[in-house]
């Protein structure tokens, strides 16, 4: 057996390899290759610049904006969304004291549940779309369409350049909570129910119950969390794209503005080096980030 | 351009925008070096003739990309194709449509095999001035040059409106066919106005006036939506000064001579209308909407007053009532001392055709594009299209029964006479397009004023100016 293990391992590699190095790793080095020329995308060979759309990128004002952006985004979706997140969750698993020993959710749990995955269910394109009409305007829209009634003033929170980009994260929060709400729910259901029985019967409360126990043995699944929405923090697109002033360009005045919108405009208009520098540019800080994030956040992992 | 499509025919517009120049394309400097040698001109072809002014060989095959938007495919397979099959009995077309032309046509041009004849345009058409930077556009010098279909002692150049061959031009170089003619202006209901005895003002003091007796009657007299279609409102402001002060103040634009925006003659139009929201003209939820939302509205007879461009009736019948009957009117003059007529325009060429340089039938190519210039095939154009479309064929449409709304720019056009002004550089300098549109919401929502407006898209303009790294366009 020990005889032909690495040809009968490698043998079951070699399609799996072969799939990744064409599809990922191979287009992966070409955008790095075409972020150093002045492509545009139908001459066979590309004309080499240099650095000169990283130049050009660094010059941009709305590089600068976009990038601002993302750090906002970075911390912001995040904390809210896993703070909102776990809140629920543990209403829904923990949150409803305990019947013959067994932790419990609060009344109606079951129904919540249902509803907080919802909007994940929605294609991201359709949830903006919904949201264009929440937030129109003119009293057609849901939310002004309640305040003029009530006889408020209507508001354009997509068209002042405080709110536009708070109120494009917030539809990007309520379309992520109940996938975490998920997430964090199995996580609390892998916690042995002899712990919280412990800690009641040392009479700790559901405060302490939460910060005590539940937030210590979800820290992986929470720090698993963080990784995927601060991608999604980098990756934010299709929102901006679908809600955002100057038809989706990242508007008011680029108040909205990310690296992906910045990307899908400049490929848009064949400028196809430009897209690909911002494009590496957008590999490198995902992946710092992904890294970073996993090196601090580190803890020693409790075994039960 | 009737019903879903219709975004994408507001996007062929666009395209004349994104055309008449190069767009940003730090490579058109190239174009000097490309072209003359037009090696190409033989390619696939027999001897040329006066009738066959490409050497065409007769049994060559075209193939013909069509952009299946406003404008459907209709007008191709059942117009132009069978004309140029009776003018070549033994041609063979190939016709394709698509509404996603990129797809479709850019793996082409990678590999060297790119189809003869191209509508380029919609949403996902390819950037103009990168293909001709590329060099991948025929020249269309010795089309415009050849003798007409209908006329053999007639360049085809003198068969179509003035301004056609320039629109297409890069630098100097025909390469894009602009093929539909655009009329732009301020839209109202013959209906509503006539019902209320309003009539379309001629100057600013008359449109103040009417503005007021709309705003009585509880309609929003005036709006634009700021969302997507901010540069139909630049579009206005830039008219009205060009009323006012000449002509030449649209070329200073373009050219980007130094204070061209801060001219009296522009800050004078911006304050007029920057006024309109502070006197209650122009619902400030406009902002926000998209055209789609604000020309609903007017359909809806909650708005009075559009500005906007002559494809909006066929963009908008699916939604307008029968007797709405769209009327187009100038944009107001502002005095007695304007140097132009009360009734000048903006007139443009919109909707682009190219013919592949490095095609197999490169000849064939240009041959149909001859053909779709015929008075027959332009006219089938606009007899099929739902839009009923004038294309800027001299004559063609002559005679045929418009629907009231293109009916009415067509007659704004005549009324115009010389008085047609056009613009270009939200075309060549899309940054300094979007810096306008920017700066004119804040204007039109009441945050600055003209002045302030003039100055901020000014600067904007003296930065590219500056920038050594985009390419600079003349009229």
């Amino acid at each position: 057996m020990r005889h032909g293990k690495y040809p009968f391992v490698a043998g079951f590699l070699f399609l799996p390899v072969l799939l990744y190095v064409t599809f990922v790793i191979y287009p992966t080095l070409r955008t790095f290759y075409i972020s150093m020329t002045a492509w545009r995308g139908f001459s066979v060979a590309p004309k080499w610049i240099g650095f000169d759309n990283y130049k050009q990128l660094f010059d941009d004002d709305r590089f600068w904006q976009a990038i601002k952006h993302h750090l906002e985004l970075l911390v912001a979706l995040p904390l809210i969304t896993i703070a909102v997140a776990l809140f629920f969750a543990f209403l829904l698993n923990v949150g409803g004291g305990s019947k013959g020993g067994v932790r419990t959710g609060v009344w109606g749990s079951k129904f919540y549940r249902v509803v907080f995955f919802l909007p994940q269910v929605l294609a991201i394109a359709i949830v903006g779309v919904m949201f264009q009409t929440v937030y129109r305007p003119d009293n057609t829209g849901l939310v002004n369409g309640v305040l003029t009634k009530l006889g408020f003033d209507p508001v354009a929170l997509l068209v002042n350049k405080n709110t536009a980009l708070w109120a494009i994260m917030f539809v990007a929060i309520w379309q992520a909570i109940g996938f975490y709400v998920v997430l964090f729910s199995a996580g609390m259901a892998s916690i042995p129910a002899e712990i919280y029985e412990a800690a009641e019967l040392d009479g700790a409360s559901r405060f302490s119950l939460f910060f005590r126990v539940t937030l210590p043995l979800l820290w992986d699944t929470i720090q698993v969390a963080w990784v995927y929405l601060g991608i999604a923090a980098f990756d934010f697109f299709a929102l901006v794209n679908v809600l955002a002033q100057d038809g989706g360009y990242g508007g008011p005045d680029g108040a909205t503005t990310t690296l992906a919108t910045e990307l899908y405009y400049a490929a848009s208009k064949s400028k196809l080096g430009y897209a690909s520098a911002i494009g590496v540019v957008l590999f490198f800080l995902t992946l710092t980030f992904a890294a970073l994030t996993l090196r601090v956040t580190k803890r020693e992992t409790i075994e039960y | 351009m009737s019903n879903s499509p219709s975004e994408l025919s507001r996007r062929t517009v666009l395209r004349r925008a994104a055309v008449a120049g190069a767009l940003a394309v730090p490579a058109v400097s190239f174009l000097a070096a490309c072209s003359d040698d037009d090696k190409g001109g033989d390619t696939g072809g027999t001897a040329k003739t006066p009738t066959n002014p490409f050497g065409m060989k007769e049994d060559a095959t075209v193939e013909v990309v069509i952009f299946d938007g406003g404008y459907g495919q209709k007008y191709a397979t059942d117009g132009l194709e069978p004309n140029f099959k009776t003018a070549w009995p033994k041609a063979t077309v190939k016709h394709t449509a698509t509404q996603d032309i990129t797809a479709l046509v850019q793996p082409r041009f990678q590999g060297g095999n790119p189809p003869e004849f191209v509508n380029n345009s919609g949403t996902k058409s390819m950037d103009f001035g990168a293909l001709v930077a590329d060099e991948q556009l025929a020249d269309l010098t010795e089309l415009w040059d050849a003798p007409s279909v209908d006329d053999p002692n007639k360049k085809v150049r003198d068969t179509v409106f003035a301004g056609t061959v320039d629109a297409g031009s890069f630098n100097g170089k025909p390469f894009v066919l602009y093929y539909v003619s655009t009329v732009f202006g301020i839209w109202h209901s013959g209906k509503l106005f006539k019902d209320n005895g309003w009539e379309a003002p001629k100057d600013w003091a008359g449109f103040l006036a009417l503005c007021e007796k709309i705003k009585a009657k509880g309609i929003t007299p005036y709006g634009y939506a700021g969302a997507n279609a901010a540069y139909y409102q630049w579009n206005v402001i830039l008219v009205q000064a060009a009323k006012i002060g000449g002509g030449d103040i649209l070329k200073n634009i373009d050219n980007l001579e130094d204070g061209a925006w801060t001219n009296e003659a522009v800050v004078k139009a911006a304050s007029a209308w920057g006024t309109l929201a502070s006197k209650g003209y122009i619902n400030p939820a406009f902002e926000g909407l998209k055209h789609t939302e604000v020309q609903l509205q007017q359909n809806q007879y909650k708005l009075a007053m559009y500005p906007s461009g002559d494809w909006l009736e066929g963009e908008q019948a699916a939604t307008t009532p029968k007797d709405f009957e769209y009327q187009l009117a100038p944009v107001p003059a502002y005095d007695g001392s304007d140097k132009l007529s009360p009734g000048a325009v903006r007139s443009a060429a919109g909707e682009g055709y190219f013919v592949s340089k490095s095609s197999a039938n490169k000849a064939a190519g240009l041959e149909f594009m001859r053909q779709m210039l015929s008075k027959k095939s332009a006219r089938a154009f606009t007899e099929i299209t739902e839009a009923h479309a004038p294309t800027v064929v001299a004559g063609a449409s002559d005679g045929f029964a418009f629907p009231a709304g293109v009916k009415s720019s067509q007659a704004a056009l005549a009324a115009a006479g010389k008085d047609v002004v056009t613009l270009f550089f939200d075309g060549w300098y899309q940054d300094l397009d979007k810096e306008a549109r920017a700066a004119t919401n804040e204007l039109m929502f009441g945050r600055i004023d003209g002045k302030a407006w003039a100055e901020r898209i000014q600067k904007k303009a003296d930065a590219i100016k500056k920038d050594a790294s985009i390419t600079k366009f003349k009229r």
